[in-house]
């Protein structure tokens, strides 16, 4: 198949999955479960991820400022920019594209292999609305918290390292913290990251969904690299487009 | 009710795999489709409850043309088929009682209770009592095949489908999978398909036997005719083994 007849296919796939479910109490606690799957579990290594990164960019910052002219605050301002604009959503978003992305490709994947989605569709369960629909909703709904927290821990994490090595005081962190500050950064951010959920939870599930049962357990490893590459390249993209548009 | 399937006609990627397959499977009967690993008979029963989209030919169920309705006219008669599948295909986060649940909860209307007292009397039939909160991982194969069993008549279904329910099992478990799919079947008074490729299994339960060979109905009969019939291809695959061939010697 060639990219186009992908594209196609994954297009009919979500007018699938965006169908009215069986039922709604079905769905319901089915989006619960997934978000306990997609996003609580990814706390621990977004909370740690963020914490480190916030640090080392509060380190990088005041390593790269040798002129007495650059207030001491800018550390505070640059590390508030790189996390708010970039870090929290697209690279916690490609991060998320690698753990999450390759689990639901593998599950589902698996799903086909062990005809677990031939059973749905025999009794009649619409298999694409039962299986990715709650994990899109799931997506879109968890994963701006997550980044909002991204954020957070990571402006925590700069203003720690800052603090406690020296290298700038705790008023002039918050000061630059606080300049310039344009609300609309977090939306932008926000804005970014629901694009990105959609496609963390969609591709995946493509990649898992159409897997070649046939070719066993070496097709379902390889849809869930498949799927990790396809939907990093996808958040890079729609980061491009969605930074152009909004921000120029 | 029973399903006929009239001409029907399957290839992928230019190989013919059905070539025009007629058969009537009977109401109160185990059915079964026997052949050759490769002979079609899969792909036969893929296309029997639509899981393949037939090249020609039609699927009749209790007089309903299946193959020419939609994916939403075919919801009332797939909530009529219950399948039990070779892997037994049970849903690995869930557990007995919710595997078995899962075609109540989206297709019936009961309450809680409802549901759980009709999941215990599957389970009870299947002689699974107990084992409500094992997960799949946690019991044995012949088990989860009942599990399956269990999963596929909660809805009471018309027709059941079992692909090679014996597969992966040892031969005395096999017979109690067997004599489960036959007490069902007269039971419940529903129409049995059973595809494999097991002549004990065959001579247990089949009363309505289809041979298929390269994708043809090569001969159809029941479990006493397949043993006298003359036709070679039938011959070479009942009595495949060296043992069976003596064994048919000195019986003629």
């Amino acid at each position: 198949m060639n990219l186009f007849e992908h594209i196609g296919r994954f297009i009919l796939m979500i007018g699938q999955a965006f169908k009215k479910p069986e039922k709604w109490s079905v769905l319901r606690k089915n989006i619960v479960i997934e978000i306990n799957t997609i996003g609580i579990s990814s706390l621990s290594i977004v909370a740690l991820l963020s914490l480190f990164m916030g640090a080392v960019m509060v380190i990088q910052t005041a390593a790269n400022i040798d002129s007495p002219l650059i207030p001491a605050y800018t550390v505070g301002f640059a590390t508030r920019q790189s996390m708010i604009l970039e870090f929290s959503s697209t690279m916690i978003c490609l991060i998320l594209a690698g753990k999450v992305g390759s689990n639901i490709a593998s599950e589902i994947g698996t799903m086909r292999l062990t005809e677990q989605i031939d059973a749905l569709e025999v009794m009649g369960v619409n298999s694409i609305n039962h299986l990715v629909l709650p994990k899109i909703l799931a997506s879109l709904f968890i994963f701006p918290f997550i980044v909002l927290i991204s954020m957070g821990l990571g402006l925590i994490g700069g203003g720690l390292i800052g603090t406690q090595t020296g290298i700038i005081t705790l008023e002039k962190y918050i000061m630059g913290l606080q300049y310039y500050f344009d609300p609309f950064s977090i939306t932008y951010s926000l804005i970014k990251t629901l694009f990105f959920a959609f496609f963390i939870a969609t591709i995946p599930s493509y990649f898992g969904y159409y897997v070649n049962p046939s070719g066993g357990a070496l097709e379902v490893g390889k849809s869930g690299t498949k799927s990790v590459v396809a939907s990093s390249m996808t958040i890079l993209l729609i980061n491009l487009i969605i930074t152009y548009f909004l921000l120029l | 009710m029973s399903i006929i399937v009239n001409n029907i006609k399957k290839g992928f990627n230019g190989t013919e795999i059905l070539k025009d397959i007629s058969f009537e499977f009977e109401k109160g009967k185990t059915n079964c489709i026997i052949g050759q690993s490769g002979s079609g008979k899969s792909v036969l029963t893929k296309c029997i409850v639509g899981l393949y989209e037939v090249d020609s030919g039609e699927v009749i169920y209790g007089g309903e043309n299946f193959s020419s309705m939609n994916k939403a006219e075919r919801k009332h008669i797939r909530t009529q088929i219950g399948m039990l599948f070779q892997g037994s295909a049970l849903f690995d986060s869930s557990n007995v009682e919710e595997n078995v649940m899962f075609p109540l909860k989206m297709f019936s209307n009961m309450s809680k209770e409802e549901m759980l007292d009709r999941v215990n009397f599957c389970l009870k039939r299947v002689e699974l009592e107990n084992t409500n909160h094992l997960y799949p991982s946690e019991i044995s194969g012949g088990m989860q095949k009942r599990v399956a069993i269990a999963r596929a008549i909660a809805l009471n279904p018309q027709y059941l489908f079992c692909d090679e329910p014996n597969s992966g099992l040892d031969p005395k478990t096999s017979i109690v999978i067997d004599n489960l799919i036959y007490d069902l079947t007269k039971e419940y008074d529903i129409t049995t398909v059973v595809i494999t490729h097991d002549m004990n299994s065959v001579m247990e339960i089949g009363e309505n036997i289809m041979y298929i060979h390269e994708g043809q109905n090569w001969w159809t009969g029941d479990k006493r005719s397949i043993v006298t019939t003359d036709n070679k291809e039938i011959g070479d695959f009942v009595y495949a083994s060296k043992f069976m061939k003596q064994l048919r010697g000195k019986l003629s």
